[in-house]
């Protein structure tokens, strides 16, 4: 496999699953803002600040409001990590290896970006929004499926598992990260209840909520919500099984040694760690740590392969 | 009932699917009943359908702007097809298996004895003019002498219907992906239409050219790697170069992945180090090709290819150099090098050509310009000509200036009356000019596309076909009417 291929399958996996946690994020800070009591101002600055574009953000925007959010992460083509802004990328990756992927796969990148630009002015207001959101979602998991089900699971497929898996992790971090740090500030007693709706949304982020019910049977707790999110091994959307998954991708791969060596010792720290024991700055380094951990994977992976 | 075939007008020219009484042809009979049943919103139904498949597929051109960067558009697409009875197709196959045959051994002879420049068939002086002539290819011996591994003559019909070779391009043709796309587009729209014709089918083409190309490969018994060199995705053909490779189930490469070592062997880059290269299918033009040898400054090419092919390490297809024989001067002498080379007369005709190199021709071309079509002899996708009978008088004088300061540069030709085709305009159905461009394989064989792509203009009078000046296509039904 050319190595600009391999690149190229990389990172379109990279800019779909980056369209598709971001539209999730919206969709859950959007009902999660109906729930809190007025007074709660969380609003939708930490929107920003989970994709790290706070600076950027108010050199084009005067106010983090819900309308200028949702434009800058929705539509904004100035913001590199807005949704149609990662459709598109994923749209310029997808067409210059059309010759690798299957034809249906390139058919729905190219109606998922056409689709989602054309209706981009239907997410400001919150009754469409949902369906917009969810078009994007339901676009993009059709994508996985159809590279799963059509697409032979060659090394074209594991940079794309790879790059999917690792985008995925650093999503999750963030989400926790900012998600946690901007918890209702000095908790008064009478928002209790809303710290957990809070952590009820964290886990809604990614996916969690349910399989989190199912296999942890208890009232929603902060630890548990960590260590499900970051070291359970057999769901698809925690830190952890992300790990798992490039590390057998990996395996496959030829010249794997330094790569591989890299991410077993990141897993083995994860393991190791007692989460219940942090507060959160504690916290807030660990997951430093662990998306340093990420960038050096991807790093390690392009000098090596592309 | 929308479309009213009464209505359509057949005048002083040659139409694809009626004939001047108005009465379809033979061959187009079924279509147009058939056509004639629908009604508007049926016709509706299918343009849109057609559209959306397009769309949907992403069959696209790209066109590149100062202002905007570069634009992926869709291909305009006509859902009337154009019919052409097996009978008269397989006439027009023999001219062109017999033409491309006489242009490669002119090739080879240009590099090597130049036979016929010295029996004095052709003038040595157009050889030392030829932007095209490559003196670094001189004296290679690419496999069975052939050059020109595919080519894509463009035909015409005039008033009587007789087809004629405008052009033949034998450097980096493009347009055979549209062809066959085309014919899945029709395919989803109009199965029954399938099942009432013989409709001879066109989608060998990718096999045959993998075929062609791995023929050519310097190691054989092994499985040839074989790569599709691309310009990359700006380039208004990178769909059909992606399109080809997926096809071939050929790596896509562009410049950068391949790199050429001292042993001059091609390789290129992959996740597990170095890879062998056989057969390069490049759809770069010459001149970018290889840094090393032509011009300095390109980024699309490889440094040191071009030693790698001399020293037959590579094959290339087409070869560098093969464009001598593409240019308009050149095209004037094809029935004579047909003559020269095979010993027979043409079996498709050229159109009458003047050479504006010869004395009594250029006068004759100066003093009929308002009536001739007078083109450069190295432009393609229809650049830089004169449309004499449609050109103002300050264009028409501003020509003959040009012709009178390099007359080696120019050809003109009598303007043909080109064939029209019924074209879906809105949602009636007007006369619209079209051309043909079949592909032409060579190697051990050569083979030659079922029909191939009719290109058509859509602006209504117009005659320039080309996708990037409103050019639009149709699918192209080779009919056997005997079959049944």
């Amino acid at each position: 496999m050319l190595s600009r291929v391999a690149n190229r399958i990389y990172w379109m996996a990279r800019y779909l699953e980056r369209a598709e946690n971001t539209a999730r994020l919206i969709n859950v800070n959007t009902h999660l803002l109906l729930d809190l009591p007025k007074k709660v101002r969380l609003g939708w600055e930490p929107i920003v600040d989970i994709t790290s574009h706070r600076d950027y953000f108010y050199n084009l925007y005067e106010e983090a409001d819900e309308r200028n959010v949702i434009r800058f992460m929705v539509s904004d083509m100035r913001n590199h990590g807005s949704i149609l802004n990662s459709l598109h990328m994923a749209r310029e990756n997808t067409r210059t290896i059309r010759d690798i992927i299957p034809r249906e796969v390139w058919e729905q990148v190219n109606t998922l970006h056409l689709t989602t630009k054309t209706n981009a002015k239907s997410v400001i207001t919150q009754r469409h929004r949902y369906d917009y959101l969810r078009s994007v979602i339901l676009g993009v998991q059709t994508i996985s499926g159809m590279l799963a089900g059509t697409m032979t699971h060659n090394e074209g497929y594991d940079f794309l598992r790879m790059g999917r898996n690792l985008e995925r992790a650093d999503m999750t971090t963030r989400i926790i990260d900012v998600r946690s740090a901007t918890l209702l500030p000095d908790m008064p007693e009478d928002l209790t209840p809303f710290e957990n709706l809070q952590w009820v949304s964290v886990l809604k982020s990614l996916t969690a909520y349910q399989m989190y019910r199912r296999e942890i049977r208890q009232r929603i707790r902060r630890a548990d919500v960590l260590k499900f999110l970051l070291q359970e091994e057999r769901f698809p959307r925690s830190f952890y099984h992300a790990l798992c998954q490039v590390s057998t991708c990996l395996n496959n791969l030829p010249r794997n040694e330094k790569t591989l060596q890299m991410l077993t010792k990141l897993q083995t720290k994860l393991l190791q760690t007692k989460l219940q024991e942090f507060d959160q700055q504690k916290l807030h380094v660990f997951i430093d740590g662990l998306q340093l951990g990420v960038i050096r994977i991807n790093n390690s992976i392009s000098e090596n392969y592309f | 009932m929308a479309i009213r075939w009464g209505s359509y007008k057949v005048k002083n020219l040659y139409d694809e699917l009626l004939r001047a009484t108005g009465r379809p042809r033979p061959a187009a009979q079924v279509l147009c009943s058939y056509l004639r049943a629908l009604k508007d919103t049926e016709i509706e139904e299918y343009k849109v359908a057609a559209e959306s498949a397009i769309h949907v597929m992403g069959i696209s051109f790209t066109v590149y702007t100062e202002e905007e960067g570069s634009i992926d558009r869709v291909w305009p697409f006509d859902i009337i097809p154009r019919i052409i009875d097996k009978r008269e197709w397989l006439q027009v196959e023999a001219g062109l298996k017999q033409r491309v045959q006489a242009l490669n051994l002119f090739i080879n002879d240009l590099y090597h004895q130049q036979r016929i420049v010295k029996d004095g068939i052709f003038p040595a002086e157009l050889l030392e003019d030829s932007k095209n002539f490559r003196p670094e290819c001189v004296g290679v011996n690419p496999p069975y002498g052939i050059w020109a591994h595919i080519c894509g003559s463009d035909l015409v019909r005039d008033k009587d219907g007789t087809f004629y070779v405008l052009e033949d391009n034998l450097r980096v043709p493009s347009g055979v992906s549209y062809m066959l796309e085309n014919r899945q587009v029709m395919k989803r729209l109009f199965s029954e239409m399938f099942e009432q014709y013989n409709i001879l089918p066109v989608d060998d083409y990718a096999s045959q050219l993998y075929d062609t190309l791995a023929a050519l490969s310097p190691r054989p018994g092994d499985q040839p790697e074989i790569v599709v060199l691309t310009p990359g995705i700006y380039n208004s053909a990178y769909f059909e170069h992606a399109y080809l490779a997926q096809q071939m189930g050929a790596e896509l490469v562009e410049g950068s992945d391949l790199t050429v070592d001292k042993n001059n062997v091609v390789h290129m880059r992959t996740i597990e180090g170095l890879t062998r290269v056989d057969v390069i299918y490049r759809r770069v033009d010459d001149l970018f090709l290889d840094p090393e040898a032509f011009s300095p400054d390109s980024l699309l090419g490889v440094p040191g290819l071009m030693r790698a092919w001399k020293s037959g390490k590579v094959a290339l297809a087409n070869a560098p150099g093969a464009g001598v024989a593409d240019d308009k001067v050149v095209y004037a002498f094809v029935p004579e090098i047909i003559k020269y080379y095979l010993d027979q007369d043409p079996i498709l005709p050229n159109v009458p050509t003047y050479k504006c190199i010869d004395k009594q021709e250029r006068q004759h071309v100066i003093e009929h310009i308002h009536e001739m079509v007078v083109k450069p002899a190295n432009e393609s996708g229809g650049y830089g000509m004169l449309i004499g009978p449609q050109a103002s008088k300050e264009e028409r004088e501003k020509f003959v200036r040009l012709i009178r300061r390099d007359p080696r540069n120019y050809v003109a030709q009598p303007m043909l009356t080109l064939s029209t085709a019924p074209t879906l305009i809105g949602n009636r159905v007007e006369p619209r000019h079209l051309d043909l461009r079949p592909f032409i394989l060579s190697g051990e064989q050569i083979s030659v596309t079922t029909g191939g792509l009719t290109r058509v203009a859509l602006r209504k009078g117009s005659t320039v076909v080309n996708s990037s000046q409103g050019g639009g296509s149709k699918d192209t039904w080779i009919v056997d009417m005997e079959a049944t």
